[in-house]
């Protein structure tokens, strides 16, 4: 073999090269262009809002707080321009009282986030620990879960919200209140995907593999997070983060009418609620807050339907400029092993 | 079958004790329902407090009160004997009373949008599924992603900024500036850029035509001041009602059949016909007679269809009915516009119509048109606003449901035996599809009375959603139950429609009994 011929076939190979499961929904992932921008906003996102004012006591690099008073600058109109480029005083305007919009919106961005990622994941742990015990163990264990979703499910969830929200904003103090409220909201938003889960695995748990699995001697525990769990993974990951996007939406809807987030802490939603009456005045004040919502949430949905794609190989997208590039790049591969082979 | 009905009920009854009792508790924990009395001034404070506490029987504890809670709802068991007994709110109001009301305000506020955006959506779905991965496609599914992105409430101020100020101001001085007829006419050309099918340069004589069009329409619309007295008159009716026709041929027999296509025809020349005649008698419209009417005009289509005659009678009737229906439609829709001028110069809407809050405007008087322009002037945006919302959910569904239906082995059958595409969407795929929406839309229907909470509290709406939300911010446990019991109820019922609707609708699914 010429050294000139390894080259096309050490090609094939990684074409050929056995993928794992992992490495197939990285690459399909990566190959959807609006999930990749999505997800390069989304972080980008996170990174200004979290380290503008800083965080876990760490001092951020912008200048003023949220509750800060400053003097209006420009009667508090919002400083930021595009031609030149530069933040000015005060990018995103004050409101009447002075207070930077820039910084109240990225404490309301943290905020906002980090209650959608409690709400996400408090949701995401219980949905699957019932969904999976219901639908490995069945019987009595399955009756009494399901009924139990059920229960949860039939009281609206922006009413148990309203009420827990209201119950953990007497309870304990304003640090920590918005993610009391995280908490309780994840404990009731977790039915849709417990159902999922559970008829994924009423479906595995018939499978070869878990009669392998139980013949070879193996504890239910290890055949629930061993052998079903990896295989229902996609469903889960999709599925929260999807409820994720549902979440900021429920998050800020609470605070807006007062029942999510309280005062002296601000979120994206309780912005637009004690903004929206000087929408005449200073309108960026409305508009600031809205349109990172709008951001976040777009993001978020455009991730999970990269996921969804990434992880259900049924609806893949056929894409035929990639297909015919790599029609061309294999026929030459094949052609200079085969003339110096003869 | 009855045994499973019988079973689902039985456990629905008892999920339903289990969540009230879990309501109750959680609403009596949440605060403190004497904590406005408390902190009052007034004189008699002692005594009303204790009043309050006698009304609500706060002497006993919550889980106890359930039961005496408990005992009061269930006589609403006992049909036709008016005992139902909810409790009172704490200014004194039987629950009952105003539940009835608020229920009354929420179905207004939430059939029209909840039609509109089943309608629209599953259209939208369906023709992006059979035009997947075209331009068309893309642009509705990142429409679809945005609207689902978008906060109800930030919507709500927009609209109510824009679409009842920025309009009302603008009808002051209905003339259209040049610079928006070209951003329109700009948007119109995009619109039918990405709607056309076919080559590039075909694609963009239709995006010039759409810019033409619709730059045409706005200066009409204009320059004769149509803003101030709007109609449609007969001309507009008589090109519409053609296009209909076709268009209603077209989708329910197919363009071939001359037959379908004269019995819609037939159906709008009826229509025209009684155009002038019926205007005196429409000056005296009630809502019955409107509806009567409504119901004439569909078995006028049906008889046309049915004269017709031909070896397939129903797709004449359905094209006709469905053509004649629209017609009468739009004959109703001339004769809302006409009443417009005299509601527009009412001394209480004093030339700003498009209202923000409320459902109607307090002391209006006038006829049934006018009433009818003024509940439609403040339904707008509220119903804009909720369509937007669910619009995105009814597409994607609709979507998915009919890219799964059109990829499966009867579909490729049928276009293998010689189908025309008309008949393999229309008859074979588009019914299927359907299905599983049925009862996504069962389900929502059971969500849908318990009210916007968001979208009632931005434009002031005294339903369902606004009631709860004040009672629970009082602390006020009756009325919190009530709306509960409503929301429960309906949707474990129509969680068990939506289930039997499934077997009925799709063979293959059986219930368990």
């Amino acid at each position: 073999m010429s050294t000139t011929s390894t080259k096309p076939v050490a090609a094939t190979d990684e074409n050929k090269a056995g993928l794992s499961q992992g490495q197939i929904v990285r690459r399909r992932f990566l190959g959807n262009t609006a999930a990749l921008i999505s997800l390069v906003v989304f972080i980008l996102i996170l990174l200004i809002a979290y380290s503008s004012s800083g965080m876990f006591g760490l001092p951020g690099w912008w200048k003023y707080t949220h509750n800060g008073v400053n003097d209006l600058v420009n009667g508090g109109r919002p400083t930021l321009q595009l031609f030149p480029l530069g933040l000015g005083e005060h990018p995103f305007g004050q409101d009447r009282l002075g207070r930077d919009t820039f910084a109240q919106t990225m404490r309301g961005v943290q905020i906002s986030v980090a209650v959608m990622f409690l709400i996400g994941l408090v949701g995401g742990a219980i949905g699957v620990v019932v969904g999976a015990l219901s639908g490995y163990f069945r019987g009595w264990i399955e009756t009494v879960l399901m009924r139990l979703t059920d229960v949860v499910i039939v009281i609206p969830l922006i009413i148990i919200a309203a009420v827990m929200g209201q119950v953990a904003g007497r309870a304990v103090g304003a640090d920590v209140q918005p993610y009391f409220l995280g908490l309780f909201v994840g404990a009731v938003v977790w039915t849709g995907l417990a159902r999922l889960v559970r008829a994924e695995f009423l479906s595995l748990r018939e499978r070869e593999f878990v009669d392998a699995a139980r013949i070879a001697g193996a504890s239910n525990a290890r055949i629930i997070f061993k052998h079903i769990l990896p295989n229902a993974v996609g469903v889960i990951i999709v599925s929260v983060t999807l409820s994720m996007s549902a979440a900021i939406l429920l998050e800020t809807s609470l605070s807006y009418i007062g029942m999510g987030v309280k005062a002296p802490d601000v979120s994206l939603g309780s912005l637009i609620s004690q903004n929206q009456e000087a929408f005449q005045t200073r309108p960026w004040l409305f508009w600031w807050p809205g349109l990172f919502i709008v951001a976040i949430c777009l993001c978020i949905n455009f991730i999970g339907d990269g996921l969804r794609d990434a992880f259900d190989p049924r609806q893949k997208k056929f894409n035929a400029k990639k297909a015919k590039a790599a029609a061309v790049s294999a026929h030459p591969a094949t052609g200079p092993t085969q003339t110096s082979g003869v | 079958m009855v045994t499973y009905i019988v079973r689902r009920l039985f456990t629905a009854v008892l999920i339903l004790l289990g969540a009230s009792f879990l309501v109750y508790q959680l609403t009596a924990l949440s605060g403190d329902p004497l904590h406005d009395l408390r902190e009052s001034n007034s004189p008699n404070k002692e005594q009303l407090i204790q009043q309050r506490i006698a009304l609500l029987d706060l002497g006993t504890p919550a889980p106890i009160r359930y039961f005496g809670w408990l005992a009061g709802a269930a006589k609403c068991v006992i049909p036709f004997a008016g005992q139902c007994d909810l409790g009172y709110a704490l200014n004194g109001q039987p629950v009952t009373e105003a539940l009835g009301r608020a229920m009354g305000m929420t179905i207004l506020l939430v059939t029209a949008s909840a039609v509109l955006a089943i309608v629209i959506g599953v259209s939208l779905g369906i023709v992006t599924a059979l035009r997947q991965y075209s331009g068309l496609d893309y642009g509705v599914t990142f429409m679809a992603f945005l609207f689902f992105s978008l906060p109800v409430f930030w919507v709500a101020v927009l609209l109510k900024e824009f679409g009842a100020i920025g309009f009302n101001n603008f009808l002051r001085d209905p003339h259209i500036p040049v610079s928006s007829i070209l951003i329109i006419g700009l948007v119109s050309a995009a619109v039918w850029f990405v709607c056309a099918k076919g080559t590039y340069p075909r694609k963009l004589g239709m995006a010039g035509i759409g810019f033409l069009l619709a730059a045409a329409v706005m200066w009409g619309l204009s320059v004769t001041q149509w803003f101030k007295t709007p109609g449609l008159g007969l001309v507009v009716i008589v090109i519409c009602g053609v296009g209909i026709a076709f268009g209603i041929t077209l989708l329910a027999a197919g363009l071939k059949n001359r037959r379908a296509l004269y019995a819609a025809l037939i159906s709008v020349g009826i229509g025209i016909l009684v155009y002038f005649p019926i205007q005196p008698l429409l000056a005296q419209a009630t809502g019955l007679m409107i509806f009567l009417l409504a119901l004439a005009t569909i078995l006028v289509g049906l008889a046309v269809g049915w004269l017709m005659g031909g070896y397939d009678r129903r797709q004449s009737m359905n094209a006709a009915a469905m053509t004649s229906f629209l017609v009468g439609g739009l004959i109703l829709l001339d004769r809302f516009m006409q009443a417009w001028p005299a509601y527009f110069n009412n001394g209480r809407i004093n030339g700003r119509p498009i209202a923000t809050i409320g459902s109607e405007t307090p002391n209006l008087q006038g006829d049934f048109w006018v009433h009818g322009l003024d509940t439609f002037t403040h339904l707008l945006l509220p119903t804009i606003a909720l369509l937007l919302i669910s619009l995105a959910s009814y597409s994607r569904y609709a979507r998915s449901s009919m890219l799964e239906i059109m990829n499966m082995d009867y579909i490729r059958t049928a276009r293998a035996k010689g189908l025309n595409e008309r008949t393999v969407v229309m008859r074979h795929a588009f019914r299927n599809a359907l299905i599983p929406i049925a009862t996504i839309v069962a389900f929502d229907i059971g969500g849908l009375i318990g009210g916007a909470v968001i979208t009632e509290r931005v434009f002031a709406f005294a339903g369902m959603g606004q009631l709860f939300v004040q009672s629970l911010d009082r602390v006020d446990p009756n009325p919190v139950m009530g709306v509960f019991l409503i929301t429960g109820i309906l949707a474990l019922v129509f969680n068990l429609v939506a289930d039997l609707v499934y077997s009925a609708l799709d063979p293959r699914v059986r219930v368990k009994a």
